[in-house]
């Protein structure tokens, strides 16, 4: 009983569904793929406006924001000003929803769960009607954080990483915050279970693992980093929550004096705990942002290089060894929080050696490119944007790896110039390859060249123009989260950066228009292209356009390795050929 | 939509798994990372606290021992419940799964009899960090007693049809919450030591 021969029947004897069940609660993978889509890109756009309207006071602090401060009322902008208070709600929220909201349900959610089926010849997911329920689960994750900005005091505000002291006695946004965490983890934990699942069964007859497109090995391994990094987290997020609904003091020490008064915690408890819990999920969780990045720009640089991938199992084993050591890195988060000379240095020597794999995958990508005759088509240049942008962002890690300069950097902008390197230029765009690559499987159309190339160009420049000059302001020592840096004597020389970085924000947005119609309106519009436009070796260009129920019309059989390019016979050569 | 996705009651031919079996394992995976988290916070506040009371000395050991064979014979007759299945004998799988609902309601009602009494001597989860970790562990632990009562139910009563028309995946199912019921026990074949005895 292989799976392949049922595919065959599947095509033509499922009956019409309802409309209800066929576009929401549908347990088709590559519906629930678009939802997912859909869903954490509307995210994204909105985590990102939180931004926005932070670098305004970042760069004209104190000053009225014209129209919309009304807007948005007396208590977030007394008197057109923004609050401190919601300064920092916008801050927390920010990260957030980018992070649990957007890129991972964009990368994991979206690209996973409509390709990874298809790469290996799936009818569908091991267990659809799971699909379907960590879809809602999420979404109820996202509409509860959402919800959290209504609540008296706002929504949480103690950053993306929740520290207590802080977090435990912050108004009653953060209680919601956690309950939508707790949601976020859930869906994350049964999509986990339902990828892995699907990988390793749900092959089809000649796919051996290591015969599998980068892509679906990036899935397989942030499918295993999901699954047991998240539920510290969860018990981090209980441990919170009995603080602060049961008022237990897990994370409230002994003797806290809070505005002048004694807590009414009984104390005992360890803050230095939650961010143990805390960073043993989230310091995987970098590589859940940036694997399936990685597996993204493979498929779109061999593709459009026309060669075969330098090192398929060179990278194959450091995507596995980084998902390895992505355990063990986590309190290199910690090294100013005096837990020790001897745990930080074991932590910085895992951290220089998780740098290694990192640096074969890129290197492998630079191979790739070596001697090629490269299509420069939009994909193939956010795919390529990716490589000096995931570099620099990874580069810049380095001094913050070490224990000695990170006593300078830590917490300063400098921090934050590195992850987002790492998460919006490299990893977002990698995501924007992937969306104008695979968007001609889903459409039976392509996106407007000319549209993705300003959206492309636009974005370059201005995710430079945000984040380069952040390095240089942490390098002067100014310290992350500050409502108003101007106040400090040594931000003074930098501080007309800021102005810079916000214009850059607000220009990035506006190249974000072109995108967005262009994802619209090619879907009726664009040029009509087949099956396999880019002409790709890989098993989700052998169905049709777009992929019926069931995937696949006739059956399919692997008899050779993922990127057979540049062939002496053939350009290249199909898996299934 | 059966046919489209293999493997769903017949095992794999290289891993020798379905696919719900290796779901549940990986379930469990996470949940070993979960509670792991837990008792690992736990070692954390007790080693870095003034001062820890031995929990024989503020907790009733004999409930617990209770609820500890309560719990271990309920595992045994879960395992019955499924062997009963593989031999055919589907009245003795309603008894025995009957038996493992009523242990599981024998667990809770001894818990819910310890919390009043903890409660009426005055000791809550913000009295300490000792209670505090008593009252969590033991309710997340009851929340998922109480996650594996709705499942053993759905599977005894209206879930059970699936024997008449698929007796392979219905066996395949009984042996998954079997799985998990296990560790549930496994759980508190930890914490019993954990937070009674130490």
């Amino acid at each position: 009983m292989s799976s392949h021969d049922t595919h065959a029947h599947s095509g033509h004897d499922h009956h019409e569904l309802s409309w209800l069940r066929k576009y929401v609660f549908s347990i088709d993978h590559k519906m629930i793929g678009i939802q997912y889509g859909l869903t954490s890109l509307c995210f994204l756009f909105f985590g990102f406006t939180l931004v926005m309207l932070m670098r305004w006071q970042l760069a004209f602090p104190g000053k009225e924001l014209p129209i919309i401060g009304k807007l948005l009322g007396e208590a977030a902008f007394p008197g057109g000003v923004m609050a401190p208070e919601f300064y920092n709600q916008l801050g927390a929220m920010h990260g957030t929803i980018m992070v649990f909201l957007g890129i991972v349900p964009l990368a994991v959610g979206a690209f996973g769960n409509y390709l990874l089926p298809l790469q290996i010849g799936a009818g569908d997911m091991a267990f659809p009607k799971l699909n379907m329920m960590s879809y809602w689960v999420f979404f109820m994750g996202g509409v509860t954080m959402l919800l959290s900005f209504l609540m008296p005091g706002g929504a949480a505000q103690s950053g993306w990483t929740s520290y207590p002291p802080l977090s435990d006695i912050a108004p009653a946004g953060q209680t919601v915050w956690l309950l939508g965490m707790v949601f976020l983890i859930t869906s994350s934990l049964l999509g986990s279970v339902n990828f892995i699942v699907t990988a390793i069964q749900l092959r089809v007859k000649g796919m051996s693992f290591f015969r599998m497109p980068i892509f679906t090995w990036c899935q397989l391994v942030t499918a295993f980093l999901l699954l047991l990094a998240f539920p510290p987290l969860e018990a981090a997020s209980v441990l919170q929550l009995m603080d602060r609904v049961a008022g237990t003091s897990f994370f409230m020490p002994t003797g806290l004096v809070i505005s002048g008064e004694q807590s009414h915690f009984a104390g005992g408890g360890n803050p230095l705990l939650w961010q143990h819990l805390f960073w043993f999920l989230a310091h995987p969780e970098v590589y859940v942002l940036i694997l399936p990045a990685v597996g993204i720009v493979a498929e779109v640089l061999t593709t459009n290089t026309r060669k075969p991938l330098y090192g398929y199992n060179t990278l194959v084993y450091s995507v596995i060894f980084l998902g390895f050591m992505s355990f063990v890195v986590w309190a290199h988060h910690m090294f100013m929080t005096g837990m020790g000379t001897t745990l930080s240095s074991f932590f910085q020597a895992t951290t220089m050696i998780i740098s290694i794999p990192s640096v074969i995958i890129v290197t492998t990508f630079l191979l790739t490119l070596w001697g090629a005759s490269i299509r420069f088509n939009v994909p193939m240049l956010f795919a390529l944007a990716f490589l000096p942008m995931f570099a620099i962002g990874g580069l810049t890690g380095l001094p913050l790896g070490l224990t000695a300069s990170d006593i300078y950097l830590h917490d300063t902008y400098y921090v934050i110039g590195h992850f987002h390197y790492v998460v919006a230029p490299g990893t977002l765009f990698a995501m924007f390859a992937g969306i104008y690559h695979w968007y001609p499987k889903l459409s039976g159309r392509k996106m407007s060249e000319f549209w993705g190339k300003v959206h492309f160009w636009g974005s370059f420049v201005c995710m430079n123009g945000i984040f380069m000059p952040m390095l240089f302001v942490g390098m002067a020592g100014v310290s992350r989260r500050l409502y108003d840096m101007s106040l400090y004597a040594h931000a003074k020389a930098v501080f007309p950066l800021n102005i810079v970085m916000s214009v850059s924000a607000w220009s990035l947005a506006c190249f974000q228009i072109p995108f967005i119609l262009n994802l619209f309106i090619s879907w009726r519009k664009g040029q009509k292209v087949g099956d396999n436009p880019w002409d790709c070796t890989t098993l989700e260009w052998a169905t049709p356009t777009p992929p019926p129920h069931g995937n696949f019309t006739h059956p399919v059989e692997v008899h050779r390795g993922p990127y057979e390019y540049a062939g002496d016979e053939a350009e290249f050569v199909p898996q299934n050929v | 939509m059966d046919e489209l996705i293999p493997y769903i009651y017949k095992p794999h031919p290289v891993t020798g798994i379905t696919n719900g079996k290796f779901g549940t394992w990986l379930f469990l995976a996470s949940e070993v990372m979960l509670f792991g988290a837990l008792f690992s916070a736990y070692i954390m506040l007790r080693v870095g606290s003034e001062s820890w009371p031995h929990g024989y000395q503020e907790l009733h050991v004999a409930w617990a021992a209770l609820n500890t064979v309560v719990l271990i014979f309920s595992s045994v007759t879960i395992v019955m419940a499924w062997v009963s299945l593989k031999l055919n004998k589907f009245t003795n799988f309603r008894i025995y799964m009957g038996l493992t609902l009523l242990c599981s309601l024998a667990f809770l009602a001894v818990k819910s009899v310890e919390y009043m009494d903890k409660f009426h001597h005055q000791h809550y989860p913000w009295t300490s960090n000792f209670f505090g970790i008593y009252f969590t562990l033991t309710g997340l632990h009851a929340i998922h007693i109480i996650g594996g009562i709705v499942v053993n139910a759905y599977l005894m009563g209206p879930g059970a049809k699936l024997w008449k028309t698929n007796p392979e995946q219905f066996t395949g199912r009984i042996e998954c919450a079997g799985l998990y019921w296990h560790f549930v026990d496994l759980v508190w074949i930890f914490l019993f030591p954990t937070i009674y005895l130490l």
